[in-house]
């Protein structure tokens, strides 16, 4: 039978929202205090789901261990307690949690082959998040 | 279509092993959740259900019958108990978030008349939880 896993991990880092294609006129408006030009932090939160059937053997959707794993290495070690706007992975786009969101998605979308990645879902803070499921609609 | 959700909080221990793998195995695939002794969680169960508003009430479902039920059929059954043990699932199937989510279900659905079971959240942790919508 299908069942869906979720599980959550913490990470924090520093980001600015600024525009390079506005002014700054344009990047106040757009952006308020994240425009800070010395940047400012967050806990984040990453909530990946992902599918598949329960197997047989092991009663797991896929073996945590190997989930927590690949997310220490590939995602976790990445992003945690870094300026994201100095990542490489940040050169071309703004580190909005909204890119950030997909980037995640699709780290764990092409590397994790032992389930389904649902959807990633990602909190900024307490009162906002966002979810991703490489475009495909949410239920 | 409106649906509700019912929280319920339970305790109980359980460990993972299966009697096909070698110890070495078990070790391999189940890491400390292999322990015979067993180890403990809070879990917290949402149930969902769906259903059309009635008019007469402007209930979904009746909330005193919803949590009738899952008393009845989980708590009573797994709370402050040794899964592995004493729930009859669990005696010949291991008791991991997915399957326990399964069980909920299976218990669940048949004692719904009004409202249709929607969703199965078991949280092992609030880290860690399992989603079933009764998909084969």
């Amino acid at each position: 039978m299908k069942a869906h896993l979720s599980r959550r991990y913490l990470f924090s880092a520093s980001h600015r929202l600024h525009s390079d294609a506005m002014t700054d006129a344009e990047n106040q408006a757009t952006y308020g205090k994240c425009n800070n030009p010395f940047g400012h932090g967050h806990n984040y939160i990453i909530e990946v789901t992902l599918s598949g059937p329960v197997d047989e053997q092991t009663g797991m959707v896929c073996n945590l261990t190997d989930l927590d794993s690949f997310m220490e290495r590939e995602v976790l070690a990445r992003y945690d307690h870094e300026n994201l706007n100095v990542l490489k992975e940040f050169a071309q786009e703004i580190p909005t949690t909204e890119n950030l969101c997909i980037q995640i998605y699709e780290i764990v979308h092409r590397g994790f082959t032992h389930a389904h990645l649902e959807k990633v879902r990602l909190e900024e803070t307490m009162m906002n998040s966002f979810e991703y499921a490489g475009g495909e609609a949410i239920h | 279509m409106v649906y509700l959700t019912r929280k319920a909080e339970f305790s109980a221990s359980h460990f993972y092993h299966n009697p096909a793998f070698t110890p070495e195995e078990n070790r391999r695939v189940f890491g400390k959740c292999n322990n015979p002794n067993g180890h403990g969680h809070n879990y917290t169960l949402e149930v969902t259900v769906k259903g059309e508003v009635n008019p007469r009430s402007g209930f979904v479902v009746d909330l005193k019958q919803l949590k009738d039920v899952m008393h009845h059929e989980v708590l009573d059954a797994m709370d402050h108990r040794f899964l592995n043990k004493e729930v009859p699932e669990f005696l010949h199937r291991i008791p991991t978030t997915e399957n326990i989510a399964i069980a909920i279900w299976q218990r669940l659905t048949p004692k719904l008349a009004a409202a249709k079971l929607h969703r199965v959240r078991v949280y092992e942790t609030p880290d860690l939880f399992v989603d079933f919508y009764g998909e084969p």
